[in-house]
């Protein structure tokens, strides 16, 4: 099939998806050193270290002020604007302890448990999530 | 002659890994998921195929931030289960095929595939969740595994048309390979979820039955569904059906469904699988009692 394809048009779609930050080139690279840092908490010393003064073992990284305040208050909603890839930012749940499900359902208006329900129920209806400017 | 036999699409939810692990697969929640690859694990202990093309993402576990392959084959003699934060999956390590690896990688890039050739690394749950699903439990895995990772975190990733392309690509270079060798191609990831942000948890039932339905017969239009498609419809990690696509290719044009499974929820995600055999005239069909004999009289 696929012809040349514009790369404004096919980056734009993605603005109009609700409550979605795709992880486009823009996010790669400002979140670079932010998910990089996230990663770093793969090594079981360096987690030692984390737990053991979050905020001087985000200092020995180049992250900007508002992705450090962010990861320390674990707010991944805004740690997904400032660049973070919720692949990398799954370090930080693990480090805590946390199951995918319960970091990622503190992205959403529901607190786990009634998240959970509606996992059981079937997840979320696509239907009116489609599209912002579309309502559908 | 080595041949593509079958072809597996499956989830590989990471927290089926941990229930395999810790013995919780015949738990309320999880039975339902293990039960529906049942007949799937029976099915391979009578299929034994030789190596097995297993298409993956890696999630920010072997590859991170600095080197972002799109197509990368791994041609290593082996791949330890990675750590992935809570310390490495306790199963077998993986054996690879180099011979076969570097057969495929040298035909795709002839073929203008750009692939990037990997000797060494760890392969996270993308590639030993769908292990455990298909083999269960055993002290070695009962298959060598080429893996083929795929970008699919970082925007864009290749085209549905790219990658089952590829697939179709994979089968060139796998029918031109001296050894005799039964393999099979699995496509794994999805289906629909979503792990992030405020829509997280979305689930689109009917889009991936849908899909599920697409794989079969002689039809190809899901080499069309723009990124947008997945997106929307399936969640932002609904993307990850892609890589069933390269599955697909590779079975040629006609397919027949051996099996297929679809249940909600698994974590955040739907789980859904299915068991594909070429359909194109080879005469390839080895199901049924007499399978293991058939395949060793070949």
């Amino acid at each position: 099939m696929s012809g040349p394809q514009d790369i404004h048009e096919y980056l734009a779609e993605f603005e109009d998806i609700p409550g979605t930050r795709v992880f486009t080139a823009k996010r790669a690279r400002q979140g670079y050193n932010l998910n990089q840092c996230a990663m770093s908490l793969m090594k079981d010393e360096n987690r030692a270290r984390f737990r053991a003064d979050e905020a001087a073992y985000l200092d020995e990284w180049n992250i900007t002020p508002e992705q450090k305040d962010a990861l320390l208050k674990r707010d991944y909603n805004r740690l997904l604007d400032l660049g973070g890839n919720v692949y990398f930012l799954a370090k930080v749940f693990s480090t805590d302890g946390q199951s995918f499900a319960q970091a990622v359902s503190t992205m959403t208006d529901m607190n786990f448990e009634d998240y959970t329900a509606m996992m059981v129920a079937g997840g979320r209806s696509p239907e009116g999530n489609r599209s912002i400017k579309d309502k559908r | 002659m080595a041949r593509i036999t079958a072809g597996v699409g499956s989830s590989h939810v990471p927290l089926l890994g941990v229930a395999s692990d810790f013995g919780k697969d015949k738990d309320d929640y999880f039975g339902p998921i293990f039960d529906g690859f049942e007949w799937t694990r029976e099915w391979e202990k009578s299929e034994k195929p030789d190596v097995v093309i297993l298409v993956f993402n890696d999630h920010a576990s072997a590859f991170d931030m600095k080197i972002i392959p799109t197509f990368a084959i791994g041609c290593g003699e082996r791949y330890k289960p990675a750590d992935e934060g809570w310390g490495p999956r306790q199963v077998p390590e993986v054996e690879g095929h180099p011979d076969l690896a570097w057969h495929i990688a040298q035909s795709l890039i002839l073929d203008e595939f750009d692939m990037t050739i990997i000797n060494e690394m760890d392969v996270d749950h993308g590639l030993t969740v769908p292990l455990s699903m298909m083999f269960g439990k055993p002290d070695a895995w009962p298959t060598k595994v080429i893996p083929l990772a795929v970008n699919v975190v970082t925007y864009p990733p290749p085209s549905g048309n790219r990658c089952w392309a590829l697939g179709e690509a994979i089968a060139r270079a796998v029918a031109s390979f001296e050894e005799d060798l039964n393999v099979q191609v699995w496509g794994t990831g999805g289906m629909s979820h979503q792990l992030q942000g405020p829509r997280a948890g979305l689930i689109n039932r009917e889009w991936d039955n849908r899909f599920i339905d697409g794989l079969i017969g002689d039809g190809d239009d899901l080499r069309r569904i723009p990124h947008i498609e997945y997106l929307r419809e399936t969640g932002s990690e609904g993307i990850e059906m892609v890589m069933w696509l390269i599955m697909r290719g590779a079975m040629g044009r006609n397919t027949r469904a051996l099996h297929r499974h679809y249940h909600v929820p698994c974590s955040n995600t739907a789980i859904g699988h299915v068991v594909l055999r070429p359909d194109n005239g080879e005469g390839l069909d080895m199901t049924g009692s007499d399978a293991a004999e058939r395949v060793a009289a070949e």
